[in-house]
């Protein structure tokens, strides 16, 4: 028990399952994200996690389980629904819509979701996320002539414009240089010190210690550890499991 | 809006000069003016609803036919304008439930379901009006007379260039340019997909329809090999592509040249027409993948660049 035991959680996932024929992807797990909160979801290739996401934002239905939002259910929800209620989300494998301007990439995610805007308003938004996330100036260039940090520094403003309750990123910091990653990790924390509830999925160590108060852990479909980032980190089941990962 | 207001005294100025063409020739020239007013509003409807999505539609044919089949059936009965409405009604309501059933399968088998729907419905109509002991066609008898029939089909191409515009600059063509992009950002992104495609589907298809139902009265004798003619569709498909889809007077390049080849085609060899359509389609699609546009705005861009080099 925490001190959110009163507070009604942002998103609560209640044993979840779903599976793609015989493999479990992801196998009765449950966790809890409170409003204003940045956790990690970790794990090795093939845990689950990007699978948890789907789940979570309605790309896929669960077999079982409850996925509650401000406690309403929205498990096996469609996409656009979930959407509009507040889930926003980037993709793993950046998706860019490739005949449209950078500005409208943007403008993309604040027309039909959770925040829904026209106009002068909607460019302004845009705009000003495109600034936001380091990419002002660009913003009439098609998405083409874009390096791979810059889509995905679209891909962030397209979530942030429809003003999500809940922001889900797949590993939105992988494939970055050192540097670059060290910007990316600098534009979450703005995030996070914003009051952002934020599951973030990644493999980069560095940046879930420094930017995730708890971490869930997943292994083979199966959350192995929940707790704080630190302690789950040294959990010698935790360790076995990526090494494992390594080893295979 | 500078631009926009130009680009609309543009439209204006041509749409006035199209209407001069029953004050200037009556016979051959006027044929071809009515088919080409004919087909630049099947064409731009179709690319109202392929262009952004990519689903190429086959069923031009299909709603052309019921229009036309409206207006054939009930001549008799209630006055033409009646009728008219009648086919868009019906038109609507069918693409509707059409677009329903068949818009969350994916691209591949909506132009195969599309492209069975006309053979499907002139069938079922043949098979109808045997079983009603009817002859295989129905009289349209009107007094309609050829320059009114070409003034009706282009007041429709204006209304029709004005929608397409609207949605040009709406939410609904917004989702659509997203859904053509990448489905999965579009429902991630809120769009209801299944309903931006289904209403531009249905806008397109009612277009056919009411086309179909405006020239009904110039064939005196409707039947289903006429109204349903598969050729309508892929010819929609040609002249769009052709034309250009990713913009709205896109079509319309491809249309005028097509038409006047087409007339030339079909009177010197008019055994050859389908090995030819099939020539035209491969040579287009393998040479100007963009449509005219492209090549338009291609040589536009070359040119600039080589003001600024
Ligand atoms: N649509 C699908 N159909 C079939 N199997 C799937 C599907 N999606 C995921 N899987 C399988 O489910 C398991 C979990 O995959 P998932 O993508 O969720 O892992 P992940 O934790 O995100 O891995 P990574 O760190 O490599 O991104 C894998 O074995 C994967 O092959
Ligand atoms: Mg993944």
């Amino acid at each position: 028990m925490d001190n959110h035991v009163t507070t009604q959680p942002a998103l609560s996932i209640q044993d979840v399952t779903r599976s793609f024929g015989g493999l479990v992807a992801v196998n009765n797990v449950s966790f809890d994200l409170h409003e204003n909160e940045v956790i990690g979801l970790i794990g090795p290739n093939g845990s689950g996690k990007t699978t948890m996401m789907n789940l979570i934002s309605g790309a896929l239905k669960p077999n079982n389980g409850e996925i509650r939002l401000y406690g309403e259910n929205i498990a096996g929800a469609p996409a656009a629904d979930i959407a509009h209620r507040g889930v926003a989300r980037t993709f793993q494998i950046v998706r860019m819509l490739p005949s449209l301007t950078v500005l409208e990439n943007a403008e993309a995610g604040g027309v039909f979701g959770h925040a829904k805007m026209w106009g002068a308003e909607l460019h302004d938004r845009a705009r000003e996320l495109l600034q936001r996330v380091g990419l002002e100036g660009i913003e009439n260039r098609p998405v083409s002539t874009l390096t791979y940090i810059d889509q995905k520094r679209l891909e962030l403003a397209r979530a942030l414009i429809s003003d999500p309750k809940v922001l889900l990123l797949d590993e939105w910091l992988a494939g970055l240089n050192p540097s670059e990653l060290r910007t990316g990790i600098a534009l979450i924390e703005q995030l996070a010190n914003e009051g952002r509830t934020i599951i973030i999925v990644e493999h980069v160590m560095d940046a879930i210690r420094s930017l995730c108060s708890r971490c869930v852990v997943m292994s083979s479909g199966v959350k192995i550890a929940e707790g704080g980032t630190a302690e789950v980190l040294a959990d010698p089941e935790v360790i076995r499991a990526y090494l494992g990962d390594e080893n295979a | 809006m500078n631009s926009e207001v130009r680009t609309f005294g543009i439209a204006v100025i041509l749409f006035l000069a199209a209407a001069t063409l029953p004050l200037i020739s009556s016979g051959y020239l006027l044929s071809i003016g009515v088919s080409i007013a004919v087909y630049t509003v099947l064409a731009t409807s179709w690319t109202l609803f392929s262009g952004p999505t990519n689903y190429i539609s086959l069923a031009v044919a299909a709603f052309f036919g019921i229009g036309m089949y409206v207006v054939a059936g009930g001549i008799d009965l209630l006055p033409f304008p009646v009728l008219v409405l009648i086919g868009a009604v019906v038109g609507a309501l069918f693409s509707a439930i059409v677009g329903l059933a068949t818009l969350r399968i994916s691209g591949v088998y909506f132009v195969i379901f599309t492209l069975g729907l006309a053979e499907l419905i002139r069938q079922v109509v043949s098979w109808g009006q045997a079983t009603m002991g009817t002859s295989s066609g129905l009289y349209v008898l009107t007094d309609f007379t050829d320059p009114q029939i070409y003034w009706a089909l282009l007041v429709l191409a204006a209304v029709v260039f004005l929608i397409g515009w609207w949605i040009g600059r709406s939410r609904l063509g917004f989702a659509l340019r997203i859904i053509g992009n990448d489905e999965v950002v579009a429902v991630h992104s809120g769009i209801n997909t299944a309903r931006a495609k289904v209403i531009l589907f249905v806008i397109s298809c009612t277009f056919a329809s009411i086309t179909g139902a405006l020239v009904a009265p110039r064939y005196s004798y409707v039947e289903p090999t006429i109204a349903f003619n598969p050729f309508i569709s892929f010819q929609v498909v040609i002249m769009a592509l052709l034309g250009g889809v990713h913009r709205l007077w896109g079509p319309l390049l491809g249309v005028i040249p097509f038409t006047i080849l087409w007339e030339l085609i079909s009177a010197n060899f008019p055994t050859q027409t389908t090995l030819l359509l099939g020539a035209a389609f491969l040579l287009i699609v393998y040479f100007i993948p963009h449509g005219i546009v492209g090549l338009i705005e291609s040589g536009i861009q070359k040119w600039k660049g080589d003001q600024h080099g």
